[in-house]
């Protein structure tokens, strides 16, 4: 189910909004967390050598908020204290447009910073989301990850990239 | 016993619809499911390697055994962010 949390949208995201979701979240008490880090990740106009025209996002929604859920939890488990706020746009989005809006809240920033970018290295490995790339001359669906949460390797992979 | 079957990303062009609904014998796998549904399009043969599977939104394992009006969908290689 979504939360406002973790959320897949069809509408504009708003960094402003992901970054209170994350700090303001759970009833703690204002100052609890010392450090807000966030992802804003946006399609780039170069792809592979191509000129991108859109990207077209789509998302199984119920258990892409399921794998968000997965995500906070495996963060709540390495850098206990943190909070996690992710929203996720789907449809059509032209260079520049922002894809996806992550932010981690922590008391300390080194636990923010690590655990923000754990959190989008394992959207690209497990959220059950798709994109069609349309460039000049083209189109085709970009496929990257095998999405299984339980892979032991993956998780291991995103967790280095996260602290090295 | 019938089950519902979702499909994302290439594997609904290969397919050229969104959803499938299709017989299958009581006990069946999600396995035998992709190899029943992976004949009807043979262009999604080669996803077999690539490919994860959720059932009613959850993940799931291929050995899975269905059950009348599951939802499986077919989940080829991720690429959100």
């Amino acid at each position: 189910m979504q939360t406002d949390a973790l959320r897949i949208t069809a509408d504009e995201l708003d960094l402003g909004a992901v970054v209170r979701l994350a700090s303001e979240s759970g009833g703690d008490a204002p100052g609890r967390h010392g450090a807000v880090v966030t992802f804003v990740g946006a399609v780039r106009g170069e792809n592979l050598g191509r000129k991108v025209v859109k990207l077209e996002y789509e998302a199984y929604e119920p258990l892409a908020v399921k794998a968000f859920g997965l995500i906070a939890g495996e963060i709540a488990g390495h850098w206990p204290g943190t909070r996690l706020a992710l929203h996720h746009r789907v449809g059509t989005l032209g260079p520049g447009g922002i894809s996806i809006v992550i932010a981690v809240a922590s008391p300390h920033r080194a636990q923010a910073f690590d655990a923000c970018r754990y959190a989008i290295e394992r959207v690209k490995q497990i959220a059950p989301i798709w994109k069609r790339e349309v460039f000049e001359g083209g189109e085709s669906w970009i496929e990257g990850a095998t999405a299984d949460p339980s892979d032991a390797a993956a998780k291991q992979s995103a967790y280095e990239k996260a602290c090295r | 016993m019938q089950v519902t079957i979702r499909l994302f990303a290439r594997l609904r062009d290969i397919a050229g619809t969104p959803e499938l609904a299709r017989d299958v014998p009581a006990g069946a796998t999600v396995e035998a499911l992709w190899q029943q549904t992976a004949a009807e399009f043979p262009q999604m043969r080669p996803y077999r390697s690539s490919i994860s599977v959720a059932v009613n939104a959850e993940y799931a394992r291929f050995t899975q055994v269905l059950a009348a009006g599951d939802e499986v969908v077919f989940l080829p290689p991720v690429s959100g962010g």
